[in-house]
């Protein structure tokens, strides 16, 4: 009973793979959205207007402050109420690409603030306008040493699908409950799962460690 | 050598002997400190003016305030007879300056740091056309032409694809001048250009100023350590003690024959560290 069943795993795998593509589905797209939204929350937490900056550092720390998992309710359960109907998958990505776009909001924060003062007076000297300030000269300065520190957020959101369950998306953690309450064999399909984060996100974390290498060199 | 016009000709409704550059009873504080301390200053259009004094006396401050890297506490600061910290309103008093005014006015000043401040993912050539297509509006070969003169007449025509960690403090320095004059500003200003050479690197930096103040019409601040220097070049030499002017005058009067005993025991020690 207790010996891991290969042949019973090797069934099981077509509906796990089918699940884990949702899991995949739900990290890239919600990296992509924190790592978008990220930038113009600490763009706007910089802000030289106050009604700008202020509101957007309390919803910052706000969303830093409170679990994921009730802001994904908040986001599944009670936005309805006030029109917004999504779907659980939307949902999900929507409320993970938000809490974690309020942390990527500070990485991008630290690399802003690592770019000297002298680069902006340069700036102002030359009279750029902040678009083009941002664009051209701050940015990409302030981008290469928090690349690594992004991409590390990729495998925090990998990590945290699991949590959607819970607002009924079935990516691979739930798929594989269901598969246990269906057979009463857990050991297989909670092992399989296991496997499947530990292999993406040393994957990951190596590309990471490569970027990381190719920035320092490249200096 | 390029012969370059640095900016158009003045507005036909500017008087002929209006200041470039106007401070009148400006102050500037950091908290308690008083920086500049209800400064009177007016250069001339096409003058040449080395600020030179003891440290803190508020030398970089004064050009900070004009680049408008600092704000000022009070007074106004006028560049081509428009102030710059202030606007007319529809009345024509003077109200805050929009940022976009501004930058209008901003145009027609240049600067040139200490620490270069070129930006260092850009190549020179990048550093040089950045400003003018984004903020001038030429189009890139327009830009790249511009560059590649000035670049030419800091002797750097061979270093267009170099980027700044790969060029000499020297060198670098002149590309952060080509950089600013690219810009076309009536007003130049320059703070201890070459305080961050090696003495051997100083002479290549300042022949390119030396040019640019033979070359051009161009009005200039120079805050310099370098008594020499401002001797030769200067058409007068502002004597900077405790956020005021505190003594002024041309080369010779100044270094000649200094009128104020703080002005004649700062010379003597500068001649004692030489
Ligand atoms: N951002 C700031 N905050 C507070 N004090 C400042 C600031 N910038 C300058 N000061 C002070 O203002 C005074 C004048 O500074 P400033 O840089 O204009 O002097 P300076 O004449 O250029 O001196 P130096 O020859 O050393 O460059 C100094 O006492 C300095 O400590
Ligand atoms: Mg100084």
């Amino acid at each position: 009973m207790n010996a891991f069943d290969w042949a019973f795993a090797l069934e099981i795998l077509p509906r796990l793979l089918d699940a884990a593509l949702t899991t995949i589905l739900i990290a890239v797209s919600g990296f992509g959205i924190a790592v978008v939204l990220g930038l113009f929350l600490a763009l706007g937490r910089r802000s030289r207007h106050r009604w700008l900056a202020w509101p957007t550092g309390a919803l910052v720390e706000f969303i830093r402050s409170t679990p994921l998992l009730i802001q994904l309710y908040v986001v599944f359960y009670v936005l309805p109420n006030y029109g917004l109907s999504l779907t659980a998958l939307q949902a999900g990505i929507l409320g993970i690409a938000l809490h974690y776009a309020c942390y990527t909001a500070e990485v991008y924060r630290a690399g802003l603030d690592a770019v000297p003062r002298a680069q902006w007076e340069a700036v102002t000297a030359l009279n750029l306008a902040p678009l083009a300030a941002y664009r051209d000269v701050i940015l990409p300065q302030a981008l290469r040493p928090i690349l690594p520190a992004l991409g590390n957020y990729l495998i925090s959101i990998l990590k945290d699908t699991p949590v959607l369950s819970a607002i009924t998306v079935v990516e691979i953690m739930q798929r594989a409950k269901n598969i246990g309450s269906e057979t009463f064999r857990y050991l297989e399909p909670i092992t399989m799962v296991g496997l499947f984060f530990l292999i993406l996100s040393l994957g990951l974390a190596w590309l990471v460690r490569r970027l990381e290498n190719r920035l320092e060199t490249a200096r | 050598m390029t012969t370059l016009s640095t900016h158009t000709a003045t507005p036909a409704d500017t008087p002929q002997d209006a200041p470039m550059v106007a401070f009148r009873g400006v102050t500037k504080r950091y908290g308690e400190l008083t920086v500049l301390d209800h400064l009177d200053l007016q250069v001339a259009e096409g003058e040449k003016v080395a600020i030179i004094g003891p440290s803190g006396s508020g030398k970089s401050t004064l050009l900070r305030v004009l680049m408008t890297l600092e704000t000022i506490d009070d007074g106004v600061i006028e560049v081509d007879g428009q102030p710059l910290t202030h606007m007319p309103d529809a009345n024509g008093s003077l109200v805050p300056a929009s940022a976009r005014y501004q930058r209008g006015v901003r145009g027609m000043v240049g600067m040139v740091f200490q620490s270069f401040n070129l930006f260092p993912h850009m190549t020179v050539r990048q550093n040089v056309t950045e400003a003018p297509i984004r903020v001038l509006g030429l189009r890139k070969a327009e830009a790249r032409q511009r560059a590649e003169e000035l670049l030419a007449m800091v002797g750097l025509e061979d270093k267009l694809e170099h980027y700044p960690a790969q060029l000499s403090g020297g060198q670098q320095q002149r590309v952060a001048i080509a950089r600013a004059l690219a810009m076309r500003p009536k007003v130049m200003l320059f703070d201890e250009v070459t305080s961050a050479l090696d003495p051997e690197l100083c002479g290549e930096v300042l022949n390119v100023i030396r040019r640019l103040g033979d070359a051009h019409n161009l009005t200039m601040l120079m805050v310099t350590h370098q008594m020499g220097f401002a001797r030769e070049f200067a058409d007068r030499v502002c004597f900077f003690n405790e956020g005021q002017i505190h003594e002024q005058g041309t080369p010779d009067e100044l270094f000649g024959n200094p009128q104020r005993e703080r002005t004649q025991a700062f010379l003597s020690a500068v001649n004692e560290a030489h």
